[in-house]
């Protein structure tokens, strides 16, 4: 078992959230993000698959439908490795709290579902250390599947999981990729102590979930530094 | 049909009219190997020069494919920095130098997993010989230099093919440095490992990482069994080595 930054003795402290698209994940770290900014913490977010050099190789990848599961699995893994070891790294060392719109789990469930070998994905992601917190947001299929499908006009073709081949209706094949995701993501959340928040319920609902959580785990105070933010 | 013989005829008739067709042998992975690929089908064979920059390797790979194409073999390149997915990418990232190590690794595999799928796995299935200018060997080596953790490598690079033969020209750094000259007159960054800081001193620096390189091989060399084909003879001599040891792979020994 992968050890937590905590554990390694870093000063700052990862939280990472973790969901299916349209869970709402985002909306709940972005809010979990003002209310530390507000109290004048240091806080720095990060999102995945951000990096400009690796996107111009997986947006050429994307266009082309040059990707295979492994090449996938190893451009995306490069990706948050730059990003992991020039960014992540350096503000866990200064003593940043970092927030992560998803982490290393979203590929050990997305790579698995495509069929690489679990135990490869997860070796190849080992030089990782663990969030201190995930947060995973557990919504019905049919509510997260209705978010992302209202209002876009069409899905992509690695985002609805075409190359799988589950069917050739992209709105029929997002549903079937979405579900093994789902799957995924549940058997692995006892192992890597998921904290799972109802993403049915209201938005304030969950997010006084999530600050009690955090406020309870992580001693807040040591983390002031930054001047506060001007407030919206 | 051996009633008449005509040795006058025979002595006219075109060289290496015997063309060997190659015993298949069953491949297998290092590790964990991809997805969907059908080993028992792969009937061509995957032969592997290493070596430094200046060590001989792509002299000897022309030789080779010159000589297997005169007898009848259909033969396909790959190399390190080759695959059409981040070629590029991987070019503009070694000339600014910034990407840390992990990345570098990654990126790296991730240009060889590319080729071993759409260039080696199809063209072994099409019963070409595939002349591989470096393999995994050398991506270990140089991260194994600069510190990664072994277990680590060994599992990514289960994905790997073990190929049909791995030969390692081994030339000893001074002789690569007189080559390198020879050549280009410069001794290029990374082959010289500046990124390592080493030695201050390019000359120098090239001297320390190929030697590292070379203990990186050897130590390689006790998980992965390889040919350690001594460079520092002349290219004669080493092609006539690689030849026997190859017609010996066509024969399925």
């Amino acid at each position: 078992m992968a050890k937590t930054f905590a554990q390694l003795g870093f000063p700052g402290r990862l939280i990472a959230v973790e969901g299916l698209d349209g869970s709402g994940k985002s909306t709940q770290i972005y809010l979990l993000k003002r209310w530390l900014e507000l109290q004048g913490l240091k806080v720095f977010f990060s999102e995945w698959n951000s990096s400009e050099l690796v996107k111009s190789a997986t947006s050429k990848g994307k266009k082309q439908a040059l990707l295979t599961p492994t090449t996938f699995s190893l451009i995306h893994a490069t990706d948050f490795a730059d990003r992991y070891e020039r960014q992540l790294v350096p503000l866990l060392r200064a003593g940043y709290l970092v927030l992560c719109d998803r982490y290393v789990f979203t590929a050990f469930a997305r790579d698995t579902v495509r069929g690489c070998p679990a135990e490869w994905v997860r070796a190849l992601y080992s030089f990782a250390a663990h969030p201190d917190l995930t947060f995973f947001f557990k919504a019905h299929l049919e509510v997260s599947l209705q978010r992302i499908l209202v209002g876009r006009p069409q899905l992509k073709y690695f985002e609805a999981g075409m190359d799988l081949k589950l069917s050739p209706d992209p709105e029929e094949s997002f549903r079937i990729f979405q579900g093994r995701l789902l799957e995924q993501y549940l058997a692995m959340s006892t192992e890597f102590n998921f904290h799972l928040i109802d993403a049915n319920q209201p938005v304030e609902v969950q997010q006084s979930v999530v600050r009690e959580i955090v406020a309870s785990r992580i001693h807040l105070a040591g983390f002031a530094g930054a001047a506060p933010a001007a407030p919206l | 049909m051996k009633r008449h013989p005509a040795p006058a005829r025979r002595r006219a008739a075109a060289p290496a009219t015997r063309i060997i067709v190659p015993v298949p042998v069953t491949h297998r992975f290092y590790g964990h190997g991809l997805p969907d690929v059908e080993l028992d089908k792969l009937s061509g064979k995957l032969i592997v020069v290493e070596g430094a920059d200046g060590s001989g390797r792509s002299s000897q790979i022309a030789r080779l494919v010159g000589w297997l194409e005169g007898r009848g073999h259909a033969t396909t390149q790959v190399g390190l920095k080759r695959s059409t997915l981040v070629r590029e990418e991987l070019d503009q990232a070694q000339n600014g130098n910034i990407l840390s190590h992990t990345t570098m690794s990654l990126f790296y595999a991730t240009d060889f997993a590319d080729q071993l799928e759409n260039v080696i796995i199809p063209a072994l299935r099409a019963g070409f010989m595939v002349l591989a200018d470096r393999y995994i060997y050398t991506l270990m080596a140089r991260d194994l230099v600069r510190g990664a953790d072994e277990d680590w490598l060994k599992s990514l690079y289960g994905i790997a093919l073990v190929p049909d033969a791995v030969f390692y020209l081994k030339v000893s750094p001074d002789v690569l440095v007189q080559r390198n000259f020879a050549k280009k007159h410069a001794l290029d960054y990374w082959e010289s490992g500046m990124d390592l800081g080493l030695s201050r001193d390019m000359f120098d620096s090239f001297l320390k990482y190929q030697r590292l390189m070379i203990e990186q091989f050897d130590r390689l060399r006790r998980a992965y069994d390889f040919d350690i084909v001594d460079g520092d003879r002349s290219p004669e001599a080493i092609n006539a080595d690689l030849r026997r040891k190859i017609e010996a792979v066509l024969q399925g020994r």
